[in-house]
């Protein structure tokens, strides 16, 4: 595993990075850090007004429809791991697609970004109905139609929380959704083969687990606590 | 650019892709499961409640773990890269602490010296209605 351990004082002495990494994957390091912090921010805010409130809208009564189900379905917990799911397997797919870039197989990198757009398409597709159907129940920023679970009168910072968090999850998801398409053309184009690496599939990578890992804290923050 | 390359192939094989698509989708699986069993428990029971997220926040940690070290191939970083990533990160100990015990303070206060505000805050609702076509029953 550790092939890569150079002594340190070497690292440090010059003429080359002490990452050992080149300099657009230490910067998506660096800006995905400032991103978990944007995030955290938004997360632990969430987590104060909770915590500061006597009662809180019960998720398996919020998040408890299905598309296509007949009205009043009661299936919580069951459209937002489908959803898990999705994101879950399109970030493995962009793990093989880095994996076939770093064996120079073209045709693998294509195949994978293509399979990993379709699953972000997908993960928008699902966040695009779930909106609407809240929309529809008459939930949305500064309107909450769900009381709280013990049956008391809840506030709007639910839906304000909920419909801001998921939103800025949702547009990073959607962008990374482009950036794997641009990733794709140039696939496609044959400017990886003629630099001769695949390294900004890697960072393309980065980025799109990093979507991933944000959905693990808003989907266990909101869905499943 | 080709040295540094094949230095990095080390890490991350298929199998291990794998066992680590396997590993975040069983935590998943015990997440949804804690999740359903959560809703059969009743309110009053805030001890076994708590209990549970706090076996689910441990479950979300790990895979959040399992993302960072393989998926994105930090474990297989040198050590500086890693320090310079996590360290950082090591704020959020402090953050969360702080913020959760500052809004916990705020309810308590906010209940003992203003009986109004928790009056308010125990007056049962009706569920509304929210749907203009659900109102025909």
């Amino acid at each position: 595993m550790s092939t890569t351990t150079v002594p340190t004082t070497k690292l440090w002495s010059g003429g080359k990075s002490p990452f050992n990494v080149e300099y657009g994957k230490l910067m998506m390091w660096y800006f995905l850090m400032s991103d978990a912090f944007t995030f955290g921010a938004f997360l632990i805010s969430y987590g104060t007004i909770r915590f500061s409130s006597n009662g809180w809208p019960d998720p398996n009564e919020v998040f408890k429809s299905f598309p296509f189900a007949p009205e009043g379905v009661h299936a919580p917990l069951v459209f937002v791991s489908i959803m898990t799911f999705i994101l879950i397997i399109s970030s493995v797919t962009m793990v093989l697609a880095v994996h076939a870039g770093h064996n120079m197989d073209k045709k693998g990198v294509i195949k994978y970004m293509v399979m990993t757009i379709i699953g972000g398409a997908m993960f928008l597709g699902c966040q695009a109905w779930e909106w609407n159907h809240l929309y529809h129940e008459g939930a949305w920023w500064g309107s909450n139609p769900f009381p709280n679970h013990d049956g008391t009168a809840s506030s709007t910072n639910f839906t304000n929380y909920f419909f801001t968090i998921t939103g800025f999850h949702g547009f990073h998801v959607f962008s990374g959704v482009i950036i794997n398409i641009i990733m794709l053309i140039m696939a496609m184009n044959n400017s990886f083969e003629k630099r001769g690496h695949y390294l900004m599939i890697e960072k393309a990578g980065l980025y799109w687990h990093f979507v991933d890992l944000v959905w693990v804290f808003v989907f266990t923050c909101f869905y499943l606590i | 650019m080709e040295h540094t390359h094949a230095e990095h192939q080390s890490g991350g094989s298929t199998k291990e892709i794998w066992k680590v698509t396997i590993i975040l989708t069983v935590l998943t699986i015990i997440e949804l499961v804690l999740g359903f069993l959560m809703i059969g428990i009743p309110l009053e029971k805030v001890g076994l409640r708590l209990l549970i997220k706090g076996v689910i926040v441990i479950l979300m940690i790990a895979k959040a773990f399992y993302i960072v070290a393989y998926f994105m191939h930090l474990k297989h970083e040198i050590r500086n890269l890693i320090m310079t990533i996590v360290v950082p990160l090591a704020l959020f100990i402090w953050f969360i602490i702080a913020f959760l015990y500052d809004g916990n303070s705020f309810k308590n206060l906010r209940n003992t010296y203003d009986p109004h505000y928790k009056e308010q805050s125990t007056i049962k609702v009706e569920k509304k209605e929210h749907k203009p076509e659900a109102g025909k029953h």
